[in-house]
């Protein structure tokens, strides 16, 4: 623990690319292998459940500091993360621990989970009192939920293949999977990332191979967002050009008579869609189709939005209306493997051939509405191309995709192997005006920087501020500092951490959707908000109407 | 029975005024920020020393800083301790452990007294004279760190922290550039790093205090400026150490030091939001304020049944304060944010950098606690500055 600790530290201190990559090589030099296990599952985006509920957890902390509850509140309002937050408040240690990480996660931290109260509290404080101010953030962000480390992914990869002496394009593969929480990691797991590469003719058959891995996906390529003008790209022949659709990016895995269903963070999703896993079974073995999951009622000519996915994902038991409600279908653009051959290093257009062949080959197996391939958008130019793309909103998809015919299928956002474009429409844009902020989290910590826009409700001939989202994102750092500051002049009121500010500021609120809402006071939901821009030119009396956001609704061409 | 002097007899000894903190009976003011007849000054950070006042009251210690800093001033100077009538009230300045020559005011009038501390700290500091305790019946103190989420490591700590990462850049080849504020900060890292790490080399907006420090009998190791360095040559900072301004962060004139790494020193460091938006490859948490058990130590040693507090975390520190059954207010100041936001630990970056032109500063350099203030203050009504 007390290695891992200070590797998560390390991490933690630094921003240097090159620091981060030398602290985990010599980590995962020396670390065991069941240790090593638990953190490459950690550091590549594995969270562990949380185990103790957050209000105990901070009820806990508190009392061993001997804080009352108003000035915890206010400590994590200016710290604007929990566990950072007890691991500044609580007393020196006064013992340490030379316990592996492993039997810190098995025997302490996972077993945590379900036990009564008083336990729970006896078995923290004992914890929390053999580690330093690292270990016990480590432990409390663990416990806690909401874990995540400051690494990129590929990072960690690139160091495991610098220690395993491994191609870091196969580690990425045998990585593939590892996150998931089905599956506990332990030092054969382990050993099987970093073992020697095989050699041979055939290095694919020959990966070591064990019965969990059988049913692991590919590593999924990433688009990039196209920012200069079409135009640009050359002869529109020479691109696969498909509608941009807005649901969940999935790979649909058949091998050895068996269907797995992977989302793009690399979480098992099969027991989520039953429809598509029955669609995986009457696939023939040895397949692998990359694709969008999306809520589609039969016969209907758009997919439902996106929000009708989401009881698919978050409710736990999946029942007969919410089946009903959000009829799941793959949407099928890519094939990654056929009659067990993989096929990532063929180009686009010969894979979409063989994709249209296994669709009609199926087609008879199945309800038609199953399998469908996603169609391809032709125009002769650029132009029309624009034209189609404008009429994004009607067909319910975000844009257009823009794939080179010639790329082959590569890892993450890898251009070297020919580029796949998102070539998006503009978000809806309203300007509005800041009316309440709140701090923030993370890197905006203790900054005014949450905020809640409101436009002008002109019924009944009075003109007042409604509020109708909450953004975030979009500011630059010194924006940041600047609104923080105009916050805090001008506060009219505090209500716990949240601030009512004279309205004196117009932003410019981006977002990708909208829908009437009657739980919303100003009877609309929008997603994805964010500042697109501050509007310093603006007068709060400029700001848009809520008139003007319904108008949205009804017209969604915006 | 004279009612009159009955009265003078409970009134404050400190009172707030437009201009400063002001002393009613003895008619002098403490760290004004408006042009006054007669300035009692607890050290020479630029928010609590200003120009444009007749007379001048500080320790002798600071004498050099604040000349420095405030040339051709009318200044008087007392040794730490001694005591001086001003009007019938007795005036002597005690350390306050936060930079060379910094006080605390002590003021005593009819067996009555009140102490202002200025800006202090409890660590220990090999470039100033540790901070006393002074027992008083009111307490004047700062919060600029008045969270329970800031507790420092020791100094030692912190100091072989820095050390081992200008050891491991050393042995690559890069520069480690080191940014501070170049009063107090930098002095106090200048005096206890390990010299024989490798060559010292300072900003010049650090190197005028080195020389006010070394006058005043500190002892510094060797540093040169990094002007004196042909701009052609970088091999010679590849094993050395850079002290810099914060506002140097960013600039053109790190191009020198060809491959560096770089770091920030501050109480702000302490919370990990503040290091990212600070965006240098290390954060160490150092500060020359006292962290929230110090100041509780602080005030307890005063022995005070009345707490008023200045600037930084104030409104958390009186609540807490009263909970601890302790009388206990506030004064507006300009020293550093009045209410509760002393915690915007971003705030410091807008003055360091200088992105906002500053009313109150004519150098460009502030101390952690005047950050907030330094934001806050209107910049349309610089009616502050001298």
């Amino acid at each position: 623990m007390k290695r891992f600790a200070a590797l998560f530290t390390a991490l933690d201190a630094t921003t240097s690319t090159h620091d981060k990559l030398e602290a985990l090589t010599s980590y995962f030099a020396v670390a065991e292998p069941e240790d090593a296990a638990w953190a490459s599952y950690f550091l590549a985006g594995g969270k562990p459940r949380q185990s103790v509920p957050t209000r105990l957890l901070s009820e806990i902390a508190r009392e061993r500091a001997g804080l009352p509850a108003w000035l915890f509140e206010e400590s994590y309002h200016a710290v604007g993360d929990l566990a950072e937050t007890i691991a500044h408040i609580l007393p020196p240690a006064q013992r340490t621990s030379e316990l592996g990480l492993t039997q810190w996660i098995e025997q302490r931290i996972l077993t945590l989970r379900g036990a009564a109260p008083e336990e729970l509290r006896t078995r923290l404080l004992s914890y929390w009192d053999e580690l330093d101010w690292g270990g016990r953030f480590l432990l409390t962000k663990l416990i806690g939920g909401g874990f995540r480390v400051g690494v990129a992914r590929q990072l960690v990869v690139r160091a495991l293949a610098e220690v395993a002496g491994v191609d870091h394009k196969r580690i990425a593969q045998r990585m593939v999977g590892w996150t998931d929480s089905q599956q506990k990691p332990d030092a054969a797991r382990y050993l099987r990332l970093i073992a020697p590469e095989a050699t041979g003719d055939d290095a694919q058959a020959s990966e070591p191979q064990h019965d969990s891995d059988l049913g692991l996906p590919y590593p999924f390529f990433l688009a990039h967002p196209l920012q200069a003008e079409p135009a640009t790209l050359g002869d529109p022949s020479q691109w696969q050009i498909e509608w941009k659709w807005d649901g969940i990016r999935a790979q649909l895995v058949k091998r050895g008579g068996r269907v797995w269903l992977w989302s793009r963070g690399e979480d098992l999703i099969t027991d989520r869609f039953p429809e598509v896993a029955a669609l995986g079974e009457a696939l023939p073995d040895g397949f692998v189709i990359d694709g969008e999951i999306l809520a589609w009622e039969p016969g209907a000519s758009a997919p439902l939005p996106f929000a009708r996915l989401q009881p698919r994902i978050a409710r736990k038991t999946l029942t007969k209306k919410i089946l009903a409600d959000s009829p799941a279908t793959l949407l099928a653009y890519d094939l990654l493997e056929a009659h067990g051959r993989d096929l990532r290093m063929t180009p686009l257009a010969a894979r979409r051939v063989q994709l249209d062949a296994l669709s009609t080959a199926v087609e008879g197996t199945l309800a038609r509405d199953l399998l469908r391939v996603s169609p391809l958008v032709r125009a002769p130019d650029w132009h029309e191309l624009a034209a189609l793309r404008d009429e994004s909103r009607a067909r319910g998809v975000e844009g257009l995709m823009v794939k080179e015919r010639e790329s082959m299928y590569g890892v993450g956002r890898t251009k070297a192997s020919g580029t796949w474009w998102k070539w998006k429409i503009d978000p809806y844009a309203v300007d509005a005006v800041l009316v309440y902020a709140q701090r923030g989290h993370g890197r905006r910590a203790s900054l005014y920087t949450d905020f809640t826009f409101a436009i002008w409700d002109e019924a009944d001939g009075v003109r007042t501020l409604v509020p109708f989202a909450k953004a975030y994102s979009g500011l630059t750092d010194e924006e940041m500092r600047q609104v923080d500051a105009i916050v805090r002049k001008t506060t009219i009121e505090k209500f716990g951490p949240v601030r009512s500010v004279t309205p004196t500021l117009v932003f410019e609120i981006g977002f990708e959707g909208i829908q009437a809402s009657p739980r919303h006071k100003s009877g609309v939901a929008v997603r994805f908000p964010r500042m697109l821009r501050w509007r310093t030119d603006k007068h709060i009396d400029d700001a848009d109407t809520l008139a003007m956001l319904k108008g949205f609704i009804d017209d969604p061409s915006g | 029975m004279n009612l009159a002097s009955d009265h003078a007899d409970s009134a404050d000894l400190v009172v707030a005024r437009p201009e400063g903190l002001y002393c009613p009976p003895g008619d002098f003011y403490i760290d004004p920020w408006r042009p006054v007849e007669r300035a009692v000054i607890t050290h020479a950070h630029s928010d609590h020393a200003r120009f444009g006042h007749r007379h001048y009251l500080a320790s002798r210690a600071g004498a050099n800083v604040l000349m420095s800093r405030l040339p051709g001033i009318s200044l008087q100077t007392l040794a730490y301790g001694e005591r001086l009538d001003l009007n019938g009230t007795t005036v002597s300045l005690h350390p306050a452990g936060h930079v060379l020559g910094s006080a605390q005011v002590r003021i005593e009038h009819r067996g009555r007294v009140w102490v202002a501390s200025g800006d202090y700290k409890l660590d220990p500091d090999p470039t100033c004279d540790a901070f006393e305790p002074v027992r008083c019946d009111t307490f004047i103190t700062e919060s600029t760190f008045g969270l329970p989420i800031y507790r420092w490591d020791t100094p030692q700590t912190v100091f072989d922290g820095i050390d081992s990462w200008w050891r491991h850049n050393a042995a690559e080849g890069r520069a480690s550039v080191l940014f501070c504020y170049s009063f107090g900060k930098a002095q106090r890292l200048l005096a206890s790093v390990d010299a024989g790490i490798g060559p010292i080399f300072c900003h010049g907006a650090v190197e005028p205090l080195n020389r006010a420090y070394r006058q005043a009998g500190v002892s510094l190791p060797p540093v040169r400026l990094v002007s004196e360095i042909p701009v052609k040559d970088k091999a010679v900072f590849r094993q050395a150490l850079i002290v810099a301004p914060p506002s140097a962060q960013g600039s053109a004139w790190l191009k020198r030091f060809g491959d560096y790494s770089d770091a920030f020193a501050s109480g702000w460091m302490r919370l990990r939001g503040a290091r990212r938006r600070r965006g240098v490859d290390r954060g160490f948490v150092l500060s020359d304020h006292a962290d929230w058990p110090s100041l509780q130590t602080a005030i307890q040693a005063t022995g005070a049944a009345r707490v008023i507090v200045t600037h930084g975390s104030v409104e958390p520190m009186v609540r807490w304060l009263r909970e601890q059954g302790l009388e206990a207010g506030a004064f507006e100041t300009q020293y550093g944010d009045d209410t509760v936001e002393a915690d915007a630990a971003g705030a410091d970056e807008t003055a360091a950098t200088g992105n906002i032109k500053l009313p109150l500063d004519q150098s460009g350099e502030q101390d952690e606690s005047a950050d907030n203030a330094a934001t806050l203050a209107d910049p349309v009504n610089p009616a502050s500055s001298a």
